[in-house]
């Protein structure tokens, strides 16, 4: 049976990475940089489970579960802190947060 | 696909357009993830990520009616300049750690059609797994506690 190589689903999932860690990095908006912290939760699924149906191990998957679990908790806790941010300060940007700058 | 519409996500100056990005390629992997023979994985993919999560942000992002990001961009050039410099840093490293051992096995394992289904996964996690559900149970409810104390209009 002809397959994808392991190798392919572990180089898309590092360009993933990178490309959210470059979003993280670059990004004003704090709900952007927020989508980016999502995809590179899911790059590191995404080879969690290749290495789960590569290797056979059933491990990958429910790790998978507790990192979706663990992303939706960030979530909601994130989008609160930006909507409180939002209220105090009349905006997004993650630079204009430094009321606890020296 | 799921590099192009990722690439979007954090191009686009929209926050909307991004976010809708972002689903697009949340749909893409939920396919890779059927491709892997992980069935479970990829309904819940859809279902948290492409569902609940993106309806969270959609929500937020409509609720604080944000305009483009444009104003004040240029002045973030040098920090822009660093920021890609470390991304193709980690690029190459991460590249160069997946290439140099090299001995992989490249087919997929006999068993991973039956790991991939909703009952192996039900059964390991309420078998070898049960105090993390247990753990992972309780870090929701105080998420959830923690986003309506934060978001709540007046703090006392």
């Amino acid at each position: 049976m002809q397959t994808i190589p392991l190798e392919f689903y572990l180089l898309l999932s590092a360009v993933l990475f990178v490309i959210g860690a470059i979003g993280v990095l670059t990004r004003r908006n704090a709900i952007v940089v927020f989508m980016s912290i999502e995809l590179m939760l899911n790059s590191v699924n995404l080879t969690f489970v290749a290495f789960s149906a590569y290797m056979g191990d059933i491990a990958g998957q429910i790790f998978v579960f507790f990192i979706m679990a663990v992303a939706a908790g960030e979530a909601t806790i994130g989008l609160a802190i930006v909507l409180a941010l939002f209220r105090l300060k009349q905006s997004v940007y993650v630079d204009e947060a430094n009321s606890l700058k020296l | 696909m799921a590099i192009a519409s990722a690439i979007v996500t954090i191009a686009s100056r929209n926050p909307v357009r991004s976010a809708f990005a972002l689903i697009f390629h949340f749909f893409m992997l939920a396919g890779l993830y059927l491709t892997l023979n992980a069935q479970f994985v990829a309904v819940i993919q859809v279902l948290v990520y492409a569902g609940a999560i993106m309806v969270l942000v959609v929500f937020v992002i409509m609720l604080l009616n944000l305009s483009n990001e444009e104003r004040l961009s240029e002045r973030f050039d040098f920090r822009k300049t660093i920021a890609i410099f470390f991304g193709i840093a980690f690029a190459i490293e991460v590249v160069l750690a997946i290439f140099i051992p090299g001995t992989f096995k490249n087919n997929l394992h006999p068993d991973s059609v039956k790991i991939g289904t909703a009952q192996e996964i039900g059964k390991a996690l309420y078998s070898n797994f049960l105090v993390p559900v247990e753990v992972v149970g309780i870090l929701l409810l105080v998420a959830i506690i923690g986003a309506i104390v934060l978001a709540k209009r007046k703090l006392e």
